[in-house]
């Protein structure tokens, strides 16, 4: 597999403060791949680098084969680039916007075509300023296949969006993977990365905690269960079994959850206690995420 | 598709949308003609022979320096220049889009403030003189436009644009030839004023438009204009962001 971006100790610093310490990354052509973190991690800061509009201050980067610190037009003709915040000339038309932008370009996508997979068809032809939030972050989104790119940046494509037009921009967003661009996306949302990334990264605190595709992520992590339930007032469960209160409740980590069960379900039958709301669930991506970005933030505090 | 050719093609989408905002666009053209009526009330008949070309500079310089620096600035918060920045349309393309339909506007303005002189105000065109007069208009419109981006790299946001826009072409115009005439002016005022270009602009046109006036091209003025102009472009090269300062 080529790939289509290869970030080697990739460092950026603005005055005081070391947005990005150190990161590697190979995104293979095709592929989707995802940077997670919480707000502050440098996931846009490393993005805007890969896109020419951040002067990194070391490391090796290249895009499709070019240094993207060169601002170099034959790189620009090849990507598209959708922005955590941008704007268009609201008095014109979505159609008049792609059709501008696709000029640009040396082998354009049809803009009708664009406007169609960024999902605008019906308000092809509404200016911009009569669009719904949601729909003038779709214009961004056909504003930057308006080039067909073959590497398309995401900075938060879904910040902000109601969860059914969340999961219209997925299926959008798969829709293009499909059509063989690559795509590096980034995210807060666990369940987006799950669903849209090949692979993916978790950054905090401008370092890569993680990497690999979701799969590999939670079995790395570990094989823990949590086991919940809720007891009556003044009962507790018995203190070998470790069980932590929750406020409402009370909740066992365990990595062994059929020997736990065990335990916990003769206990209560013995005992005649009810064990409401029983549950036990495999750790997701989520816990995983959130073990790994706290972590970080706790060291850095 | 050619870099000359998108620059112009950004031009015609520049004014599509600039007259899908009917509001913005008529004040645009009203503005300098309500100038030109409070003068001429003001400073009683015959008034008009000076601020029929007097007003046509206050247009030209409102059309491309102000406006220049309002709207740059604005694009520049709104994220337009930005998103611009990453498609491959040159820098230089998008710029002079933008600078091309001022460049239209402060045109049209010229000649409805002609008109209304011609009808209202008992100032014939003196057609002997446009050619000279339309040299001075290029140079000027073109200087006017560089010195407007060069200013965008000054403010830091469109926020405090209106505010920083106004407190250096306010004055200028005053001390300029435009508003009032610098006849009665102290000595020093006079020598500060000739060291700025609106200066030159507004006595190149008011000169060209005399009865009888000499109808060759004021070189020296046109020269000192456009040495602003070339002041402004190295300004703007060096300081002109794609991303707003907070």
């Amino acid at each position: 597999m080529v790939a289509a971006i290869e970030v080697r100790g990739l460092r950026k610093s603005y005055e005081s403060l070391e947005a990005v310490r150190g990161i590697d990354l190979s995104i293979a052509a095709g592929e989707v791949f995802a940077l997670l973190g919480p707000n502050g991690a440098g996931k846009t800061t490393t993005v805007e680098i890969l896109e020419g509009h951040r002067v990194r201050s070391g490391g090796d980067v290249t895009v499709l084969g070019h240094d993207p610190g060169r601002h170099e037009r034959e790189l620009r003709e090849r990507m598209g680039i959708v922005l955590q915040q941008t704007g268009v000339d609201e008095y014109l038309t979505v159609r008049e916007i792609v059709t501008m932008v696709a000029g640009y370009y040396p082998r354009p996508m049809d803009p009708a075509v664009a406007i169609d997979l960024a999902g605008l068809g019906e308000q092809a032809d509404r200016r911009v300023n009569k669009l719904s939030g949601g729909q003038k972050r779709r214009v961004d989104l056909a504003v930057a296949l308006a080039g067909d790119p073959e590497l398309l940046f995401l900075d938060e494509p879904t910040t902000g969006f109601d969860p059914s037009a969340r999961r219209q921009a997925w299926e959008t967003i798969r829709g293009l993977a499909g059509l063989g661009k690559t795509i590096l996306l980034t995210t807060h949302f666990m369940d987006e990365a799950q669903y849209l990334a090949n692979r993916l990264a978790i950054m905090a605190d401008g370092v890569i905690v993680a990497t690999g595709t979701p799969a590999e992520l939670i079995g790395a992590s570990s094989s823990r269960s949590t086991v919940t339930f809720g007891l009556s007032d003044g009962v507790e469960p018995p203190s070998e079994l470790d069980a932590r209160p929750t406020g409402v409740g009370w909740t066992i980590e365990t990595d062994q959850p059929t020997g736990l069960l065990h335990d916990l379900t003769g206990w209560a039958i013995a005992g005649g206690h009810a064990l409401e709301g029983l549950q036990v669930t495999r750790q997701s991506l989520e816990d995983v995420y959130l073990e790994l970005t706290s972590a970080e933030g706790e060291a850095d505090a | 598709m050619s870099s000359a050719m998108l620059a112009l093609r950004q031009v015609r989408y520049e004014n599509r949308s600039f007259w899908r905002n009917p509001a913005a666009a008529f004040f645009t053209f009203a503005f300098p003609l309500l100038f030109m009526v409070i003068f001429n009330v003001l400073f009683g008949a015959g008034a008009g022979r000076f601020f029929t070309p007097a007003i046509m500079v206050f247009g030209v310089v409102t059309a491309t320096f102000t406006n220049l620096a309002m709207t740059v600035t604005m694009a520049r918060d709104n994220g337009i220049l930005k998103r611009v920045r990453g498609t491959p349309l040159p820098a230089w393309a998008y710029l002079a889009g933008r600078i091309g339909h001022a460049v239209l506007i402060a045109f049209v303005l010229v000649v409805i403030v002609g008109a209304a002189g011609a009808l209202f105000y008992e100032v014939p065109v003196p057609w002997a003189s446009v050619p000279a007069m339309l040299v001075v208009l290029i140079v000027s419109a073109a200087a006017f436009s560089a010195l407007g981006l060069a200013l965008t790299g000054v403010i830091p946001n469109a926020d405090a644009s209106p505010a920083i826009v106004n407190a250096v072409v306010l004055p200028v115009l005053f001390v300029s030839n435009v508003f009032i005439q610098m006849d009665n002016a102290p000595d020093w005022l006079n020598t500060v004023s000739l060291w700025l270009p609106v200066r030159h602009f507004a006595d190149a046109m008011i000169g060209l438009y005399r009865a009888g006036a000499d109808t060759s091209v004021p070189w020296t003025a046109v020269g000192i204009v456009a040495l602003w102009g070339v002041i402004g472009v190295a300004i703007a090269i060096r300081f002109f962001s794609w991303e707003p300062r907070r």
